[in-house]
């Protein structure tokens, strides 16, 4: 009704509206600019600092492999469960379906997320097959991701477990040769960039920054087939008789390399649940003992390099005992040998002729031969954690001490230095590096004992497995072996011990043509019977009996053999029958 | 004039139209890209719309008469329920908004947006302007009875535009300049007094609104994320469907509150420069339509409405760009939601009204 005097125009209100409008307009135009244009790198840095990311690309580890290639630790991919519990907890529903997936109960996935509700990310489970991951990858539940890795897997499990030991959760090698050739096997993570979401999921790809390098694969001088069989031998007689424990360490003569290598008890790699760490250690290089009569060789070797013993020298041991200072040396089971030769004193296990020669001889020239066979010092192999034994320096022996350490008392070697020092032996008195890789071409070896005196004690060692010999149950049909068994009280708290043995049986064959070196060590056997001859040669023979034909080493005594064995040698000639 | 265009006798203005179904055009484009590419969401939006621009054209059929004549009565109705909203209203996110009617919820604060213009529009028309000091404070009166009922929901957002569409038409009846620097002053005093009757959360919010790099992983996380959206636009933004800020879930309430950031950073300057365009083209229509009406009531509440809708724009970019506090306004038009949506286009059939039924009345 009053439309005419109300429709008053305000040009200057007018005017101010239009200016608010327009100033506001400037000033919501202004902030825009200043985020699009001005700080629009620094926002866009910061944007990205919030999506993208630098991850990882695991890198696969290398094999390892036997010589023939065969494998002894592989890597197979596996899925890791990370999971962010507060997101997860937004969403209960969901922690059920998660539970079953993971094979978890709900309760104790909800206990376990709520307790860690402040971390930003947890690890729900490990190592859980791809089939698994991708059932829970489809579950799509918010707050879980998870990270493709490799898991290790010893396909030989138990036979190989203390040579190759074992990686632990994150890939890294921490025992055995996984640690040793780390660096080689591991190769290089590489980087990638990707972008995230807000829930650390990787949404896409953006580029590789580094490529990750796979790791080598390492070839190992093993051979899987005589590996199996010497765990398998030595594993019976350790239960046979119900021994501690045991090591047995074979090397090839001509080049070094390790061919077997197994202790006793071994552990399952695969499943390291509730081990001891003891059960770890591989026994065979980093436990010593003392090494008893398999150290006599070395005795006669230096008796023979003196020039003041032939091989035809005699030695009168009678009557069987012989006191040195305070101390009364005596044969096994009291016998009196009477006036022996040297092989004798080898093949019969003379600790008084083995004394007797060292007394005469001096403890110099004990303790130079024992060293350049490497007593006392370790063999270089590389592998973690090897000991070099124990050998006192002879400046400080007393005369008891020289005529103990000529049949192996006051001495401790590992079961591979005494396979090494066998080696020298075999090689005619050359030294070679031991190793655990493939060798291609043979290494050169140092000469550290004429090769005439070598021979010489290697055919009265041939002795220890004949007639008369103390380990004829060594012998091996087809091959004529040399070896020498060892009987030793263990030492314990106050002196040694009258009814704990270590049996000893170390030797090589063919004679003709040395190849294969074996130490068996058995450990505290029990049940009656404790010699090296009985005890460890056995293991010994059938080992040895193995190898030789696995590795198809021709008879050098073929008149030895009965026809059934020539007919299995036979077709041991056929590549792949042995398999 | 009995050469009436098919849309002056269906009381639509062209222009207007054409600018909101742009508008709505750009919206539904960039809510499929903060919507998670659902294109359910797309439909559901689109069926508002539609209900939405129907509503604007039966309210547009009415002469702007009618409307004035029932101001009060739909005020005081709007009042009745925001009372039972106090004390029979739904809760949802910790506020008492909702009212359930039926098996239909909605908002009565949503109805005091254009009541409290309305009403006020109605009660200065009646008498010459400029207003006695005694009707602008009976008009304060009307103004701040509402506001207070909803900031008691509470919900700060909505009293706020509510106030601003009140207190727009006061300013545009022409209250004199001193009473409007006594009003700034007032309101400058008061400040210290608001803060502490105000809720945690609301203090929390202008807290965070201040400084929001004092706490980047709790509240001021929001403000954070969408500046950092906004500013990786950059001048030509990163194209649809590519920001990867507000599609890796880091940008909140992506496709209300703040669907600006994901426009911006999708589309960058320039895509905000064709979208303020399109705004200030709907604003100056409604301007146009208010400053051209014949009645003291369709100016007031024309002007009123206009401002409203600024405001509106002006609050929602102010908030994703941190220069306001988080206070829940969202972008006009282009926000998923229905109700506020609904609102707005009554509002410019109200417009379409003012403007069409204008030569009706003089021929």
């Amino acid at each position: 009704m009053n439309n005419q005097t109300g429709v008053r125009s305000y040009p200057a209100r007018r005017r101010l509206l239009i200016g608010c409008f327009m100033a506001f307009t400037a000033l919501m135009l202004w902030r825009v600019v200043e985020l699009h244009v001005i700080r629009n790198e620094f926002l866009r840095n910061h944007g990205d600092s919030r999506s993208i990311r630098e991850v990882e690309i695991h890198a696969h580890r290398g094999a390892i492999v036997d010589r023939n290639l065969e494998p002894l630790a592989i890597s197979t991919p596996v899925v890791t469960v990370g999971a962010v519990p507060r997101k997860i907890l937004t969403e209960e529903a969901s922690i059920p379906r998660l539970a079953a997936a993971l094979e978890m109960d709900t309760l104790e996935l909800k206990q376990l997320l709520s307790d860690r509700i402040a971390r930003d990310l947890i690890y729900l489970k490990r190592h859980i097959t791809p089939d698994q991951g991708d059932y829970i990858q489809e579950l799509n539940i918010q707050g879980v991701h998870l990270q493709r890795e490799y898991k290790r897997y010893y396909p030989a499990g138990e036979v190989t477990a203390h040579l190759i030991g074992f990686t632990n959760v994150d890939d890294a090698g921490q025992e055995g040769l996984e640690l040793a050739y780390n660096d080689w096997l591991q190769g290089t993570s590489g980087l990638k960039r990707v972008l995230k979401d807000s829930l650390g999921r990787t949404v896409q790809d953006i580029e590789s920054i580094q490529a990750s390098e796979p790791g080598k694969q390492l070839v190992l001088s093993i051979d899987r087939r005589v590996q199996y069989l010497a765990y398998r031998e030595l594993a019976a007689a350790v239960s046979r008789h119900k021994a501690k424990g045991g090591t047995l360490v074979m090397l090839d003569a001509k080049s070094g390399e390790v061919m077997a290598m197994v202790g006793q008890p071994s552990y399952n790699p695969n499943n390291r649940n509730d081990l001891k760490g003891e059960l770890y250690r591989n026994r065979a290089v980093t436990d010593i003992f003392e090494p008893g009569s398999t150290i006599k060789p070395f005795t006669i070797a230096a008796a023979l390099e003196s020039g003041l013993y032939q091989v035809d020298s005699r030695i009168d041991t009678s009557p069987g005992f012989l006191r040195v200072n305070k101390y009364t040396i005596r044969e096994n089971e009291d016998h009196n040998y009477g006036v022996i030769d040297l092989a004798e004193v080898i093949s019969k296990s003379s600790n008084i002729g083995a004394s007797k020669i060292a007394l005469s001889l001096g403890p110099e020239r004990i303790w130079d031969m024992f060293s350049r066979f490497g007593i006392g010092t370790i063999t270089g192999s590389g592998y973690p954690g090897e000991s070099s034994g124990l050998f006192n320096n002879y400046r400080v022996w007393s005369e008891a001490d020289l005529a103990t350490i000529a049949f192996g008392h006051g001495v401790a070697v590992t079961t591979l230095q005494l396979a090494q020092a066998y080696a020298i032996l075999a090689a005619g008195g050359s030294q070679r590096p031991i190793s655990f890789i493939k060798l291609n071409e043979p290494v050169a070896g140092t000469q550290i004992l004429s090769k005439h005196i070598a021979e010489q004690i290697k055919f009265m060692m041939e002795g220890v497995t004949q007639e008369g010999g103390t380990g004829t149950k060594a012998k091996v049909e087809g091959y004529r072996v040399a070896g020498k068994t060892g009987t030793a009280r263990k030492s314990t708290a106050g002196g040694y011990s009258l009814n704990h043995f270590r049996s000893l049986f170390a030797g090589f064959a063919p004679i003709s043509d040395p190849r294969l070196v074996l130490v068996v060590m058995i450990d505290e056997p029990e049940g009656g019977q404790y010699y090296g001859g009985l005890v460890a040669a056995p293991v010994f023979a059938e080992v040895m009996k193995g190898a030789l034909r696995i590795l198809n080493i021709p008879p050098d005594d073929p008149g030895s053999m009965s026809g059934q064995v020539i007919m299995a040698q036979n077709r041991a000639d056929f590549p792949g029958t042995q398999r | 004039m009995e050469q009436r265009s098919l849309l002056q006798r269906l009381h639509i203005d062209l222009p207007l139209l054409i600018g909101l179904l742009v508008l709505c055009g750009i919206g539904t484009v960039i809510l499929y890209s903060a919507g998670g590419h659902d294109i359910s969401v797309i439909y559901s939006q689109i069926i508002r719309l539609c209900m939405a621009f129907l509503m604007m054209l039966l309210i547009a059929q009415l002469p702007p008469a009618q409307l004035e004549r029932w101001s009060l009565s739909i005020y005081l109705i709007g009042i009745l329920l925001l009372l039972l909203v106090l004390f029979a209203g739904t809760i949802g996110k910790g506020a008492q908004r909702w009212l359930e009617i039926g098996g239909f919820s909605f908002q009565p604060s949503e109805i005091m947006k254009l009541a409290v213009p309305m009403v006020i529009a109605w009660y200065f028309s009646e008498r010459p302007l400029p207003p006695s000091i005694v009707r602008i404070i009976i008009a304060c009166f009307l103004i701040t009875l509402p506001v207070l009922l909803i900031r008691q929901q509470p919900d700060l957002g909505t009293a706020f535009l509510v106030a601003v569409a009140g207190f727009s038409v006061l300013f545009i009846a022409g209250i004199r300049w001193r009473l409007i620097g006594g009003i700034v002053s007032f309101a400058a005093l008061s400040t210290p007094v608001i803060w502490y009757f105000m809720h945690d959360y609301q203090k929390r919010r202008i807290l965070t609104f201040l400084n929001p790099e004092q706490d980047p992983l709790g509240s001021g996380y929001h403000i954070i994320q969408s500046k950092i959206a906004i500013g990786s636009g950059g001048i030509y933004g990163k194209g649809w469907l590519n920001g990867t800020q507000s599609r890796l879930d880091f940008l909140p309430e992506r496709s209300t509150d703040f669907i600006f950031s994901v426009f911006s950073e999708e589309f960058g300057f320039m895509g905000f420069l064709l979208l303020i365009c399109v705004y200030l083209f709907i604003i100056a229509r409604c301007l146009y339509i208010a400053l051209h009406a014949q009645h003291t009531y369709g100016r007031l509440l024309g002007s009123g409405l206009a401002l409203t809708f600024f405001v509106y724009i002006f609050v929602n970019v102010g908030m994703v760009t941190g220069q306001l506090p988080v206070v829940g306004v969202p972008l006009p038009l282009v926000s998923r939601g229905g109700t506020s949506m609904v609102t707005l286009m009554i509002g410019f059939g109200i417009l379409m009204a003012i403007h069409t039924h204008r030569r009706l009345l003089s021929g």
